[in-house]
């Protein structure tokens, strides 16, 4: 019983990782105020490119940065549709997710089942991952299970902490004010789509060399819709993000330990929207500020309007 | 500022415009509504660029792209609609617009620069609260902070006390002149001209985009801005002929009504209104005039008691069956409850009236009648505008309220619910505004009027009630001797 938790656990840090990594650059993302349903094409995208990238040079961390370049480049027509043509942003966001799919399964058909072999090693942290219990779940992980909380605790820091988290922050909240004072609300929104699509992208190159070390089409599974969900859920928070990701992440391992007693696992999967959807209703219940989003969500922003 | 012009969609809001303003004075601006004084400021702060013309800081010739050149320039702005991100701390806000905030830890620098600055001028802000939960006047110095952390020289007010409480302003006029005092230009834009008198050292006089007047304040008064202001003389005293009252139309009993705070907002208010009345309802805003509107207009639930038109019972019910059952509603903040600002103007004029047989057919509206009717209000009521064809938000504040009025009275309503309908007005609209609605009362129509402006209250009611936190303190006729402590009813500590 003891082995069935702290494996569990282990394996729902594992599954976590991957949502942090998103849910961080879409929080920042939204924070500006574009809302980028793009994320599971750009995932999937991040996913081919450090896989292709990893099995041909035989350098993951190449592989890794070639992933981040990808997501980056993509998301520009995301930034590109929403802040400069003043499109729709759901409908733009949407193209990407269906671009991102569809570019990835093309580029990555060559490589449809076969196995890396170059492995990312796990990193055990000296002295923590001798801790009982506590070391195997957390001091012994990937390396991008380590990234994906520096960046979330990172990505908090500069929000909050920040002359340019203000500037994110107050773009997301009223783009016109922000314009008086001097920011370029073109400028940072771009930015921090950008942004947001390399971590979407990171955590597409988890999965693809770090968690399954293979590459099929549609391997994101519908992550990219969880982080967008997560994003809600942590409350625009990156820190909020940690627990919360890895929060889904367990509910994501105890589908697969929950069926044998005959809990359909298609009831388990649904777990993560509906707890969404509960945070929303709560949010809209509550009518309180703090728990509000970005006044200025998914607005689009044009210069000069009387 | 020299030959400056600019022009909206093919309108001039500015024609031509030479102004100068020297260290160490104040300089009003005075002019209606849509005059074009917002226009020419937001021009000198590089929000909008000139059509033509030129403006010189310090005798060079400047090009002014953006607010924060302008800002290089040593010009700041205080906005009418102030620029700050409620949802943020004070110092978030001031952080935000400030040249020299540090990447890292912006928050720190900025608190000791605030807590220094309301030393200096003897202001208390906290500035570690989020800008929602400040008052208008608090608001407003967080902008004043901002724009002299910059080094403004040259500071532009824009209708700076039209949120303000008397005591506010006071405040304020005293920070101007400290500011003045150590050599900073103020550029004070109003329609208000007992202000324009008392602070200003110099006027210049906008009527339709062109100056037409500059003076010193000191050879000059009231009466003689006002005519330069509308083009004519005004008159300020609207004459209210004595009519018999008629029959009951509104009863509202023991009303309670819930704010947004969830607390009582209206706390068991009872009065009836009838026929040929005017029936005012003075206080300052917050006492719970808004919930009182909304809650007889059914927009807002009632907690308990009963609202009754012509003995028929209204409460609780839809407002489509309030407005149906002869209940108009001028609301407050017009562009926000009043308009839908991105719809055209003849959608607007049948915002409430869609649904009529005359209007509508099944699922189809009957655009040339629609149209018709829009024409019909835009002449009534002096609409001013180049078609009607063209999206609301467009329109002036005052030609809005026109629409608003002329849409809300063509049904020849009971009852007409006006809350604050002169605000921010200039002298022409409201006097406009305020004949048509004597003229209701005329036409044996009964008027709700909430209203800050004493001179409106009085100018215009036949009753007065003074409401103070959800209760009436007095309710009395508009020539009861006892009003004249209105202040101090207003305030709460008198009942009458």
């Amino acid at each position: 019983m003891e082995e069935i938790i702290i494996s569990t656990l282990t394996r729902a840090m594992v599954a976590g990782t991957p949502l942090l990594l998103a849910t961080t650059g879409e929080v920042i993302c939204e924070r500006s105020g574009i809302l980028n349903l793009g994320v599971e094409g750009v995932m999937a995208m991040g996913a081919v490119t450090a896989f292709i990238v990893t099995m041909t040079t035989g350098q993951p961390w190449l592989g890794v940065l070639a992933a981040v370049g990808a997501g980056m480049a993509i998301s520009v027509i995301h930034a590109f549709g929403s802040v400069t043509l003043q499109a729709n942003q759901v409908v733009s966001g949407l193209a990407l997710t269906m671009l991102g799919l569809g570019l990835s399964g093309m580029l990555g058909k060559p490589y449809v089942g076969k196995p890396l072999s170059i492995k990312m090693e796990d990193w055990s942290i000296p002295y923590l991952s001798d801790i009982p219990y506590l070391g195997r779940i957390i001091f012994s992980q990937s390396p991008f299970f380590y990234l994906a909380i520096i960046l979330a605790i990172a990505a908090w820091f500069f929000l909050e902490r920040t002359r340019l988290g203000i500037q994110i922050r107050s773009t997301g909240e009223n783009p016109k004010v922000a314009e008086t004072q001097g920011v370029n609300v073109y400028k940072i929104r771009y930015l921090s789509v950008i942004i947001g699509g390399g971590f979407s992208a990171l955590a597409g190159a988890h999965l693809s060399i770090s968690y399954s070390k293979s590459w099929i089409e549609g391997m994101t599974a519908g992550r990219g819709w969880i982080a967008i969900a997560l994003t809600i859920f942590a409350l625009w928070n990156p820190a909020r993000a940690i627990w919360a990701a890895f929060l889904f992440g367990g509910i994501f391992v105890v589908q697969y330990l929950l069926q044998p007693l005959g809990i359909s696992p298609n009831f388990l999967s649904m777990m993560p929207y509906i707890a969404t959807l509960v945070i929303l209703l709560l949010i809209s219940l509550k009518d309180s500020k703090k728990l509000s989003p970005p006044a200025m969500l998914g607005e689009p922003y044009q210069r000069g309007e009387r | 500022m020299k030959g400056i012009s600019k022009s909206f969609h093919g309108i001039f809001a500015n024609q031509n415009i030479n102004l100068k303003i020297e260290s160490g004075e104040i300089l009003g601006l005075l002019g209606e509504n849509g005059a074009g004084k917002t226009t020419l400021m937001n021009i000198l702060y590089g929000l909008y660029q000139p059509d033509e013309g030129q403006i010189k800081v310090n005798d060079t010739p400047v090009r002014i792209n953006n607010p924060v050149e302008s800002i290089n320039h040593g010009i700041g702005m205080v906005h009418q609609h102030f620029m700050l991100i409620q949802n943020h701390l004070v110092i978030e806000n001031i952080a935000l617009g400030y040249k020299d905030t540090p990447f890292f830890f912006p928050k720190n620098k900025i608190r000791q620069k605030v807590e220094a600055f309301s030393e200096k001028f003897g202001f208390q802000i906290d500035p570690d609260k989020k800008v929602w939960q400040l008052s208008a006047g608090e608001q407003q110095r967080i902008e004043i902070i901002k724009a002299l952390l910059n080094g403004a020289d040259l500071l532009i007010l824009d209708e700076p006390t039209s949120v303000l409480t008397p005591r506010e302003i006071k405040e304020l006029i005293s920070i101007l002149r400290q500011m003045k005092a150590e050599g900073h230009m103020i550029i004070f834009i109003s329609h208000k001209l007992d202000e324009i008198m008392e602070i200003c050292d110099r006027v210049v006089v906008l009527q339709k985009g062109k100056i037409v007047g500059g003076t010193d304040t000191k050879n000059t008064d009231k009466k003689s801005l006002a005519r330069m202001m509308i083009g004519r003389d005004v008159v300020f005293n609207i004459n209210r002929e004595i009519l018999e009252k008629g029959k009951q139309i509104l009863s509202v009993d023991r009303l309670n009504v819930v704010g947004d705070k969830g607390l009582l907002a209206v706390k068991n208010i009872s009065f009836d209104l009838y026929q040929n009345e005017i029936f005012g309802i003075a206080g300052v805003s917050g006492n719970g005039q808004r919930e009182l509107a909304e809650a007889i207009t059914g927009i807002r639930p009632v907690f308990s008691g009963k609202v009754k038109i012509n003995k028929k019972d209204i409460t609780n019910k839809s407002p489509r069956h309030i407005y149906d059952m002869g209940v108009s509603h001028v609301p407050e903040e017009r562009i926000r409850f009043g308009i839908a600002p991105g719809l055209f103007l003849y959608d607007n004029a049948i915002l409430k009236q869609h649904h009529l047989k005359k209007f509508s057919k099944r699922y189809f509206l009957k655009y040339s009648r629609v149209k018709n009717h829009a024409k019909t209000i835009v002449k009534d009521f002096k609409v001013a505008t180049h078609s009607i064809n063209t999206q609301t938000g467009n329109l002036s504040g005052g030609n809005i309220q026109k629409l608003i009025l002329g849409r809300e009275i063509s049904e020849k309503p009971q009852l007409l619910v006006a809350s604050h309908p002169t605000y921010g007005l200039d002298v022409g609209a409201t006097e406009f505004l305020r004949q048509h609605l004597l003229e209701l009362r005329k036409q044996g129509s009964t008027v709700l009027l909430f209203s800050e402006d004493l001179e409106e209250i009085f100018e215009l009611c036949d009753r007065v009630a003074v409401i103070f936190d959800g209760e009436f303190m007095a309710v009395l006729d508009s020539d009861d001797e006892r009003l004249c402590d209105i202040g101090l009813m207003m305030a709460g500590s008198k009942r009458i």
